[in-house]
């Protein structure tokens, strides 16, 4: 019973990860049309960001909060900042060119960026500092560390206020039709490419929401971070459904389901992969638009 | 025009990527002291190593890639030692004297690169050996092109069994079989752990030569190993936590962690966050003053693992060579295991040279095989098992307040 409680609560911390990350992904997809293989980098840049803000407000201030909140609005400040000067110089002026063009721009962008990373800040790993205070609950035999009911409450308040934001506000209003049609949005008054830079804006804060819970979990990070994260956020994306914010959570927690499952049940802890994969192609083949996909009609 | 504009584009990117990769190859190369040959115009031919009285050797380490710290390492090492030898006169050959440098190419901690590297060192006649790849998986993948050319090569830091099976690899270092049955007996025999888990990477030869030793061992000598889990690394995995109640809900009395200290801190904390009360037990990949920098909650006081040398009962050699590290890179921490064997690397190459009193490659590589002892900065070595290994002790370090601790020494 116990383990079960445990492994659940583990559950519930990645899938929480996974699906901030595929939300970016999908987010940025359904508006702007392309699959953003350089967000793995903000994620990165995240992460350094939060490090330096934090590890240096930690000298001059003791509430873990305060510094969790500052470091999170500076980090976000920075990320988004990159990721619209990497829209405008990568992605923007390709807007008419073959989606492969804007793909290998994309994976061609975030290695830039990865490598960036890399000269400015070395190779050496840095362990990021406890940015939710380091507390463990003993209830009834089971260790509950803090930070992995904060990692969740973190994200669910994260995907309310977006979802709030897309359904309730103008800017929301904006994004959803310019994901709907572009051309016709433009017609109709909307500021297209501001929509589409607003996107990357929210893909970025979502990406630092998700690097500040990343690095609170797991604490050690090298340049290269974002590229572990970016596949299986990747893939829960695609499998949820691309361009659905639903669909990515579902894809999240059914990645982390795996995760956590496959060690407990296989007789080999490391098939979980294979298994991630096996469950990918299935739903692809049955449903090629990914769990919560709509089926969008290519119009000539 | 605006096509063109695009390709423009695509191909200033890709520009950015390729200017952003080839920096930082050579990032070492503008740091280091020596400031090693690095243009491969500069050489590649007879003349760079017979005429300017130079003899190069290959370098293939581990710059970029997942785990970069090792190439850092590898190459203070390596600087260290040549610029050593080359101010104390030099290699002398038939009273001639040469001076030592070498070829620096990074595999980006990728067996596809470290081929590629490994056959680019064969191909250049300039070149007598070839130092590295440090990595097992990455040795593994050069293995065949070295037996085939004919290229002695001397990796640091492998332990992998299988590695010396080429007669053209040698190791300054221990073996993975060593070191598994070392901490299968001590964890059994000193520590009284009569049960014991262990979480492994899979996906490197390193990690899991270690942990099917130690399972083998501890078994053998009465133990119980009550969980045997792993996972994949090369897909940059840090959640454990499934794995880690598992272990929790069984409560080893040992918990075995045979992977690179990028991974150990994740891996400790995890397992303290589910539960486990029992000891911590490390490899050789643990040696680096990062993991005790990071371990800000003292997860780790009481851990052990097996070490290549330590400063307390370091020869006058090690403790020379510890100074002259603080000297040129700082005070901040002592150097790790991987500076140290890679100096010991070249050393290594220094003495088969001068035993075979040639650069010839098929002559250092008896050479190598000829060294009766060497007074290495990690220990004695002797090449008396008939291959490339050396017969070397190993340390038990133990982490208590916040440093690494000598706790003993274990003879082969």
């Amino acid at each position: 019973m116990n383990i079960f409680v445990q492994q659940f609560i583990n559950f519930l911390q990645l899938g929480s990860i996974y699906a901030l990350n595929a939300i970016s992904f999908s987010m940025v997809y359904g508006i702007a049309g392309l699959v953003n293989f350089a967000h793995g980098s903000f994620f990165g840049i995240s992460m350094y960001v939060l490090f330096f803000i934090s590890t240096l407000l930690f000298q001059l201030i003791e509430s873990t909060w305060i510094v969790y909140v500052i470091a999170l609005i500076g980090a976000s400040i920075v990320t988004s900042l990159v990721a619209v000067i990497v829209e405008k110089a990568a992605y923007s002026p390709l807007k008419n060119a073959p989606k492969i063009a804007v793909v290998v721009s994309s994976v061609g962008a975030g290695m830039a960026l990865e490598y960036l990373i890399l000269n400015i800040w070395g190779s050496k790993a840095k362990r990021m500092p406890d940015l939710i205070p380091n507390v463990t609950f003993k209830i009834a035999d089971i260790n509950v560390p803090l930070f992995k009911i904060m990692i969740v409450v973190i994200a669910i308040v994260t995907m309310i206020v977006l979802t709030l934001v897309i359904k309730k506000t103008k800017l929301g209003t904006a994004m959803r039709a310019v994901s709907q049609d572009r051309v016709a949005a433009g017609f109709m008054g909307i500021a297209t490419n501001r929509v589409v830079s607003m996107s990357f804006v929210f893909g970025a804060v979502l990406a630092t929401i998700a690097a500040s819970l990343y690095g609170t979990a797991y604490t050690i990070f090298a340049y290269n971070v974002g590229e572990n994260i970016i596949w299986w956020s990747f893939i829960a994306a695609v499998l949820g459904g691309i361009g659905s914010i639903g669909g990515s959570v579902v894809g999240g927690f059914i990645i982390a389901g795996i995760s956590i499952l496959a060690p407990i049940v296989l007789p080999v802890s490391s098939y979980k992969d294979i298994v991630a994969f096996a469950v990918l192609i299935i739903v692809l083949l049955v449903k090629p638009t990914g769990l919560l996909g709509k089926k969008s009609i290519e119009k000539i | 025009m605006k096509r063109l504009l695009m390709i423009a584009l695509c191909l200033l990117v890709l520009l950015a990527f390729v200017a952003g990769c080839s920096n930082n190859a050579q990032t070492p190369e503008d740091e280091s002291p020596s400031a090693p040959a690095s243009d491969d115009e500069d050489m590649g031919d007879e003349d760079a190593a017979t005429g300017g009285g130079v003899i190069y050797f290959g370098l293939n380490y581990e710059l970029t890639g997942a785990n970069p710290i090792i190439g850092e390492s590898s190459v203070k090492g390596i600087d260290m030692a040549v610029d050593e030898i080359n101010a104390a006169g030099g290699i002398v050959i038939d009273g001639e004297t040469y001076t030592l440098d070498y070829k620096a190419l990074d595999n980006g901690f990728n067996t596809d690169e470290a081929a590629v590297n490994a056959q680019e060192f064969a191909d250049d006649a300039g070149i007598c050996a070839m130092i590295g790849p440090n990595d097992s998986d990455m040795c593994m993948a050069t293995q065949a092109i070295v037996t085939e050319e004919g290229l002695p090569a001397i990796s640091p830091w492998s332990t992998l069994v299988e590695l010396t099976d080429s007669p053209w690899y040698f190791r300054a270092c221990f073996t993975d079989d060593f070191q598994g049955e070392i901490l299968a007996k001590y964890a059994f025999e000193y520590e009284d752990a009569k049960t014991a888990a262990v979480l492994y990477d899979m996906s490197n030869p390193y990690n899991e030569g270690i942990a099917t030793r130690f399972r083998e061992v501890y078994e053998e000598i009465g133990g119980e190993v009550v969980e045997y889990l792993s996972y994949n690394g090369k897909t940059g995995e840090t959640d454990f936590t499934s794995q880690m109640t598992k272990i929790a809900s069984a409560q080893p009395d040992i918990l075995l962690l045979p992977n690179f200290y990028e991974e150990i801190i994740t891996q400790t904390t995890q397992a303290r966050d589910m539960g486990y009360e029992g000891k911590f037990m490390g490899s050789d990949t643990w040696g680096d003053t990062s993991l005790l920098e990071w371990d800000t909650e003292n997860l780790l006081d009481g851990a052990l693992w097996v070490g290549h040398y330590h400063k307390d009962v370091a020869s006058d050699a090690a403790l020379a060579f510890i100074e002259n590290y603080h000297e040129l890179y700082g005070t901040d921490g002592d150097p790790n295991d991987i500076v140290a064997l890679n100096y010991d690397a070249v050393y290594l190459l220094k003495l088969a040279i001068e035993n075979a009193q040639s650069y010839d490659r098929e002559a250092i590589r008896d050479g190598l095989m000829s060294i009766e002892t060497y007074e290495g900065v990690t220990g004695t070595m002797t090449f008396d098992n008939g291959n490339g290994d050396p017969t070397k002790s190993a340390v038990i370090i133990q982490i208590s307040d916040g440093e690494f601790k000598y706790l003993d020494t274990v003879q082969p």
